[in-house]
C-alpha cells in the first residue's frame, strides 16, 4: 500500500466513542459497526488529511511495542476499503 | 426436559437503538402499515419538551442510533428542533419518511439541524400502482422529486420498498428506479405481517415462486452493480412465511432496541403494542426504570419464559424463540415458539396461511386501507 495514500470515512458515516459500550463505533444509515481498540485507534486517524505514512507514524508513537504494526494497519485499511467504511480521497 | 439455562445472563446491556414514532398521523393509507390497528385511539402525542426529555434519557442509557418515524414524522413541525437536539446529544439521526411533507426548505433546515440520513419509502415503480397501494394519487411523483433533492443535498439515502404480491414482480423496474435515483442502499422488504399487514395478509402474501424469482433477480442486480462499480447495497428480506427458522426478532426482546410510541408508550419493538400486556409510558416512569426493571421489558428476556420446544433447542440463543408478536398473532400465546419455526407444534398455521393467500383473488382495492376511519372500528372492539 502506497505510503502517500490518503483516506477518509465514507461520506455521511461517523466515528464516535460510546461510553456506554466502552468502545468506538462507526455509525452509518440505520447501522453501527462496533470496533475493537486497534480498529478504533486506526480509524480515529483517518481524517482525509493524514496520509498512510503519517497514520503509521502516529500509531508507532502510541504503540511502540507493536511489532507488526505496518502489516496490521495495511491489512485493516484494505478490509475497511473493501467493506466500504472508508474511501481513498484520490478515487472518485 | 433440560433445566432452564440459568447461566444465561439476563441483565440487559444498553439499548443501542431508539425508534421515536413521533406521530401516527400519515397522509398515506398503505394496507401493510405496521402501526397498530387501533392507532386512532392514541391521539395524545408527546410534546416537544417531552420528546426532548426522551432523547436525553435514552442517550444517557447508551442509545446511539435514532430513527424518527411514525406515521409520517414530517407531520410534526418540531421535527427540525428534535433533530437538532438529538444531534447535539450525539445520536446518529435517521429520518424514516414517505417523503410527503418534504420540500427543499425543509431539506435545508433538517441539514442545518444536523440530520445524518434520510430513508424514503417507495410503493411501486410507477405512478398508477403506487397510487393504488398508498391511496394517494400524486404521491409517487412527489417522492421521486424529493429523493432527487435529498441526494442533491448530499445526504446518504436508503430507499425502502415493501414488497407484496401486487408489486414484487416489478422487482427489476424497482431496482432500476432506485439506481437511477442514486440510492446508497435499497431495502427490498417483503411484507411482514403485523398490524394492518396481518389484517390484509391473505391479499398481500406473495407466492413462493414470486419470492424466489424476486430474490434471483436481486442477485443478478448485485452482480450487475458490482460490475459497474456502483456501490448500492441491496437488502432482500424474505417473508417469515417462507422461512424454515424464525428471525432473531429485534436481536432479542429488550436487548438492543426500544420504541417510544407517539403517546409515550415504551415498547421493545414497534409491533409490541398488539400484545395482550401493558407497557409503561415515559409519562409515568423514567426510561432507565422501564428498560431495566419493568415487567414488560423483562417478560421475555433470558430463556426461562420459553416453551419446551425452544428451551430444549440448541438454537435458542441464536433466534431467541423468534418473534413474540407473531407467536401471539398466530397462536394466541405470546410465549409460544414462533410458528415460523418448522419445529413449532403450531407450524401448520403458516402452511394454512400460505394456502389461504393462494386462494385469495382480491386486488389492492379489496384490501382494508390504513386510515383513521378504518382504525376507529378497531378502537371500539
Amino acid at each position: 500500500m502506497n505510503a502517500a495514500r490518503v483516506f477518509r470515512l465514507r461520506p455521511g458515516w461517523r466515528l464516535q466513542w460510546e461510553p456506554a459500550q466502552g468502545r468506538h463505533v462507526l455509525l452509518y444509515p440505520e447501522g453501527m459497526v462496533q470496533l475493537n481498540d486497534s480498529a478504533g485507534a486506526v480509524l480515529g486517524l483517518v481524517d482525509g488529511r493524514r496520509d498512510l505514512a503519517a497514520i503509521l507514524s502516529a500509531l508507532g508513537e502510541r504503540f511502540p511495542e507493536a511489532e507488526t504494526l505496518a502489516d496490521d494497519v495495511h491489512e485493516f485499511l484494505a478490509e475497511a476499503l473493501a467493506q466500504g467504511w472508508i474511501r481513498d480521497t484520490e478515487a472518485t | 426436559m433440560m433445566a432452564p439455562d440459568t447461566e444465561h445472563d439476563v441483565t440487559p446491556g444498553p439499548p443501542l437503538w431508539l425508534l421515536a414514532e413521533l406521530t401516527y398521523r400519515c397522509p398515506l393509507q398503505c394496507p401493510y402499515c405496521s402501526n397498530p390497528l387501533d392507532f386512532a385511539a392514541h391521539r395524545d402525542e408527546l410534546t416537544t419538551d417531552e420528546w426532548r426529555d426522551v432523547l436525553r434519557q435514552s442517550r444517557a442509557l447508551g442509545a446511539a442510533q435514532l430513527g424518527f418515524s411514525g406515521g409520517e414524522p414530517l407531520v410534526r413541525d418540531d421535527l427540525e428542533a428534535l433533530v437538532a437536539e438529538a444531534r447535539e446529544l450525539g445520536f446518529y439521526t435517521n429520518l424514516i419518511t414517505s417523503g410527503l411533507g418534504l420540500d427543499s426548505a425543509r431539506i435545508t433546515a433538517l441539514q442545518a439541524a444536523g440530520l445524518d440520513h434520510i430513508q424514503i419509502s417507495l410503493q411501486a415503480a410507477d405512478d398508477d400502482l403506487a397510487a393504488a397501494v398508498a391511496g394517494a394519487p400524486r404521491a409517487h411523483a412527489k417522492k421521486l422529486a424529493m429523493a432527487r433533492a435529498v441526494k442533491a443535498a448530499g445526504y446518504p439515502m436508503v430507499l425502502n420498498v415493501v414488497l407484496h404480491r401486487h408489486n414484487i414482480d416489478d422487482i427489476d423496474r424497482l431496482i432500476a428506479l432506485c439506481d437511477e435515483l442514486g440510492a446508497d442502499a435499497v431495502e427490498l422488504a417483503t411484507c411482514q405481517h403485523y398490524g394492518w399487514a396481518q389484517l390484509n395478509r391473505a391479499g398481500l402474501l406473495p407466492s413462493r415462486a414470486q419470492v424466489e424469482a424476486a430474490e434471483a433477480a436481486t442477485g443478478r442486480w448485485r452482480e450487475r452493480l458490482a460490475a459497474r462499480g456502483r456501490d448500492m447495497r441491496l437488502l432482500f428480506v424474505v417473508p417469515d412465511y417462507y422461512a424454515e427458522r424464525p428471525k432473531a426478532c429485534m436481536g432479542g426482546w429488550g436487548s438492543l432496541f426500544m420504541t417510544v410510541a407517539p403517546d409515550g408508550a415504551v415498547l421493545p419493538c414497534h409491533s409490541a403494542r398488539e400484545l395482550p400486556m401493558a407497557f409503561p409510558t415515559v409519562r409515568e416512569q423514567s426510561l432507565a426504570a422501564i428498560w431495566q426493571e419493568s415487567a414488560a421489558f423483562n417478560r421475555f428476556r433470558g430463556d426461562a419464559w420459553m416453551s419446551p420446544t425452544c428451551r430444549d433447542c440448541d438454537e435458542r440463543h441464536h433466534d431467541y424463540g423468534g418473534c413474540r408478536c407473531q407467536a401471539y398473532l398466530l397462536t394466541g400465546d405470546p410465549a409460544a415458539t414462533d410458528p415460523v419455526c418448522a419445529r413449532s407444534p403450531d407450524h401448520g398455521v403458516i402452511e394454512a396461511a400460505r394456502d389461504e393467500a393462494a386462494r385469495d383473488g382480491r386486488g389492492l382495492d379489496g384490501l382494508v386501507a390504513r386510515n383513521v376511519r378504518a382504525s376507529r372500528v378497531f378502537c371500539r372492539q
